[in-house]
């Protein structure tokens, strides 16, 4: 077994173990922070499909995470108030239930994205990166003016929404619920990354020339990249949203999206698990530097300016335009 | 529409965008030279109104102030030059967009640390307080005026410089092409550190001047930061020109749109809902007008085509 | 006369005062290799990029197949049956040689939206790749990093990822470049016998392999071509022996 595979059944026996531990000794917060951290890596790891195969650099993931917790927000909220979400031209009503709150989430983060790719991808580099932000930062001051669904103040649900079969007002249950969908989606990566696709993505992000002479066109590949990137983020909101039972338009802002890219760097753009464990790392931080002071995050900064000037390159060598086509 | 309110909104428009400009010029001047895409320009910025702010608040003259806010930004982009950003030029976009990440983490917590999280106010100076008469009986804030013409007047002296001066071509140089102004004899190192420590001045002064109109407090930065980069992508990348056009645009789009998309609506929906359905959709304009630029010319109006 | 495979008509591109392209009309007929050469400055790697749709021309044609494409992008050219080389080896070095491969095969087959089932697993993607590596004597390096390889062994990989795609007609752009006596003479056999499946254009400075190989050879001389011919037409012409050949008897 390589090295690699080592760590990655460390990390996953820790996200089983640790949380039953805290179960059994009832200390429910550490369930609460463990399943922070995964619903965390599950919206790091959406956006690795787009960062680490396909060489995107997106800063504005918040937008499908903010997108997945509004969609949970007003859904569940409609529920609460007995009122529909629309009647016209047909009735919809809100709901409380999970598989279709998730459902929806997807379906409308992947719609965002595609349209976002539609028009970003359009172009690369810096513009990319300021494209994204630009329309992370669009949703954000959305959501505050959308007075409607509470503004700047957000929305308050009241009980979290149910799943068949699990009891999701106890803390476990509701972590299993959120392991199993961050697991699901690491082996759907993980397919993804050896598939044909993800061959031709990956191939896209380091000789694009090559793959348009093989008659394979970048834009499409990355711009699907870019809308599972964005669905599976997206249900990372949903799910976000469900564990703070609130929702507010600090999910779109743009500190998150370059957070979730901070995830990736800190585990290791090449590596399947290394949103987790970015992830898991910066839960962990938060909660220890956190503790310790109020300006945590000053350590963090020099932390990651570390990463990125001292790191020999070697965590993150292995994105866009690091490889040279020719020797 | 009621004229007089167009013409002050038209104005309020003018001087947004002239303050984006500020900010975008030198965004835009850091990544033509040097390649360089800096997201801690929204922390020069904020540096700028801190300093300002401290400064005129401990001697009471505004005019120290500004001087406080570009002498302390540009020391602190010099600093910032010569320690991180050097190291970053020969990196991917990704390495800098962490690093620089990383520097708006340190900078925004360090004057949380140094400052506090209270807003600090930095007060409009008695020479420029209180309203003036236009033409047509306009009645506008001496300030805000003065911004506008502050605003031009630095635009100008850019122009100049970049266009006249010894340094300028050295800086028109070093977009075209890097070898070149090596072969001119040109020290590169401090032409960089030149490059970006004007372009942190601007920022700051940038900050010292909305400071006096808004109030001075940490995370201030990056929402102007994000809209320079929206005026960044609506004139191109690396043109002083482009900057200038799309922050007048961005600048007057933002502000007439808050006005004339509520009163869009109000023809066909009764007036509170026009009133949030115009304004949710008001705060999108400028990134609708960008995806508009985006579809026609994917480089921006003045950018160069790859 | 059978129909050219591939064609252009009047090309012309220029760059500024530079006319990189001037007028070209060249043609590729079926079971030929008709090599252009031409001195470095000549235009060559222009016309391969107009013919292969990386640039536009100002004005002209590029016929395949007697349909015209020359508005077609890239991956619709490659699609319709152009196979291309490119001069400066353009590989996933992080992936491994049978990946490179596969890219072809994926590209080939139109199989890109699968995102499950890994593609070394797909039979037919598999076994299109790894014939093309046998072929070209890279079927031992398989596993192998691209990065690893030697710089001969990368240009194989080239030749390789265009077999993959079974195309009508290849265009190479200069092969045999940085290749030593021996794999030149190698590269040489193979594509020898290769034009029987499909026509070569041939861009290449390596004079003994042109006139091994090449049925015809137009001389690009400042963007135009000054000699169409065979090989020993064009190496009795003077103007040609004066313009290029006599600087490297």
């Amino acid at each position: 077994m390589s090295r690699e595979s080592v760590i990655n059944w460390i990390v996953l026996a820790g996200l089983v173990a640790v949380p039953l531990w805290a179960h059994l000794s009832d200390e429910p917060f550490t369930i609460t922070l463990a399943t922070r951290a995964v619903i965390l890596a599950l919206a790091a790891v959406g956006l690795n499909i787009a960062l680490g195969i396909g060489g995107l650099v997106s800063l504005g993931h918040a937008a499908f995470f903010g997108i997945g917790g509004y969609t949970m927000g007003i859904l569940a909220h409609h529920a609460q108030t007995y009122t529909p979400v629309m009647e016209w031209p047909l009735l919809i009503e809100g709901t409380k239930s999970m598989p279709v709150i998730w459902g929806l989430s997807i379906l409308f983060s992947a719609l965002a994205a595609f349209l976002i790719g539609l028009l970003s991808l359009r172009t690369s580099g810096v513009y990319f990166i300021m494209i994204t932000l630009a329309f992370g930062q669009m949703f954000y001051y959305f959501a505050i003016s959308w007075a409607e669904y509470g503004g700047e103040d957000g929305l308050s649900i009241y009980v979290r929404n149910g799943f068949p079969g699990v009891n999701t007002l106890v803390p476990i249950q509701f972590y299993g619920l959120c392991l199993v969908a961050l697991l699901i989606v690491l082996g759907f990566n993980a397919a993804l990354a050896r598939a044909p696709f993800g061959l031709a993505l990956g191939a896209a992000r380091q000789v694009p020339a090559r793959v348009r002479a093989v008659g394979l066109d970048p834009y499409r590949l990355q711009l699907l990249a870019f809308t599972l990137s964005g669905a599976i983020t997206g249900l990372a909101g949903a799910l976000f949203a469900d564990l703070n039972r609130f929702v507010s338009p600090t999910m779109f802002s743009w500190q998150l999206s370059g957070e979730l890219i901070v995830f990736i760097i800190i585990g290791g753009v090449a590596r399947l698990f290394g949103p987790v464990i970015g992830a898991v790392l910066f839960v962990v931080l938060e909660h220890w530097l956190g503790g310790l002071s109020d300006y945590w995050h000053i350590y963090l900064g020099l932390m990651l300016l570390g990463i990125v000037l001292f790191g020999r390159g070697g965590v993150i060598g292995m994105v866009a335009g690091r490889e040279r086509s020719h020797d | 529409m009621d004229l007089i309110l167009l013409a002050e909104q038209i104005l309020n428009g003018l001087q947004f965008g002239i303050m984006l400009f500020l900010m975008a010029a030198g965004l835009t001047l850091i990544f033509g030279v040097m390649g360089l895409i800096n997201l801690a320009h929204g922390s020069l910025y904020m540096i700028g109104a801190f300093c300002a702010a401290a400064v005129a608040g401990w001697t009471g003259s505004f005019t120290l102030g500004l001087i406080a806010a570009l002498a302390g930004a540009a020391a602190a982009g010099a600093l910032i030059e010569l320690v991180v950003i050097r190291r970053l030029y020969d990196k991917d976009h990704l390495d800098q967009v962490l690093a620089t990440f990383a520097l708006i983490l340190i900078a925004s917590e360090g004057t949380r640390w140094v400052f506090g999280s209270f807003p600090l106010f930095l007060d409009i100076p008695e020479a420029l307080s209180g309203p003036v008469m236009l033409p047509g009986g306009i009645q506008y804030p001496l300030y805000r005026l003065a911004l506008i013409g502050a605003g031009l007047g630095v635009a100008a002296g850019l122009f100049l410089l970049i266009a006249r001066t010894r340094i300028g071509i050295q800086i028109r140089a070093g977009e075209n092409d890097r070898e070149m102004i090596a072969a001119l004899g040109v020290d590169i190192d401090r032409l960089y550190t030149f490059v970006f420590a004007l372009g942190a001045a601007l920022a700051g002064l940038a900050g010292a001047l909305v400071g006096a109109i808004q109030s001075v407090q940490v995370g201030m930065g990056e929402p102007v930061l994000i809209l320079a980069f929206v005026v960044i992508v609506i004139g191109g990348i690396g043109s002083i020109k482009g900057a200038l056009v799309g922050a007048l645009l961005v600048g007057l789009t933002d502000t007439l749109g808050k006005i004339a998309l509520p009163g869009l609506f109000g023809l066909f929906l009764d007036p509170a809902q026009a009133t949030q359905v115009g304004s949710a959709l008001a705060s999108m304009a400028i990134y609708v007008l960008m995806a508009m630029v985006l579809i026609w010319r994917p480089t921006g109006l003045y950018g160069v085509r790859a | 006369m059978t129909e050219p495979v591939l064609q252009t008509k009047g090309l012309c591109k220029a760059f500024g005062a530079l006319r990189a392209t001037d007028n070209v009309s060249i043609d590729l007929r079926p079971g030929e290799i008709h090599a252009i050469i031409g001195p470095n400055g000549a235009g060559k790697t222009t016309l391969i990029a107009q013919i292969t749709g990386m640039l536009a021309p100002d004005s002209g044609q590029v016929f395949l197949d007697g349909e015209d494409v020359t508005r077609t992008p890239p991956p619709t050219r490659a699609r319709m049956g152009l196979g291309r080389t490119f001069q400066i080896s353009q590989l996933a070095m992080g992936d491994t040689v049978l990946q490179n491969a596969c890219l072809g095969a994926i590209g080939a087959t139109q199989r890109q939206w699968r995102l499950v089932r890994p593609a070394l697993r797909d039979p037919e993607l598999r076994d299109r790749a790894m014939a093309a590596l046998e072929r070209v004597g890279l079927s031992d390096q398989a596993r192998s990093v691209t990065a690893e390889l030697s710089h001969g062994q990368r240009r194989q990989l080239e030749v390789a990822v265009a077999l993959t795609l079974a195309p009508r007609a290849f265009v190479m752009d200069e092969p045999m470049a940085g290749l030593g006596t021996e794999g030149s003479a190698r590269l040489t056999a193979f594509l020898d016998g290769l034009r029987r499946e499909a026509p070569i254009l041939l861009v290449e400075h390596d004079m003994d392999a042109v006139f091994a190989l090449a049925d015809r050879i137009s001389v690009l001389v400042y963007g135009q071509v000054i000699a169409t011919g065979t090989v020993a037409e064009i190496r009795a012409d003077d103007m040609v022996r004066e313009a290029y050949l006599g600087e490297e008897a």
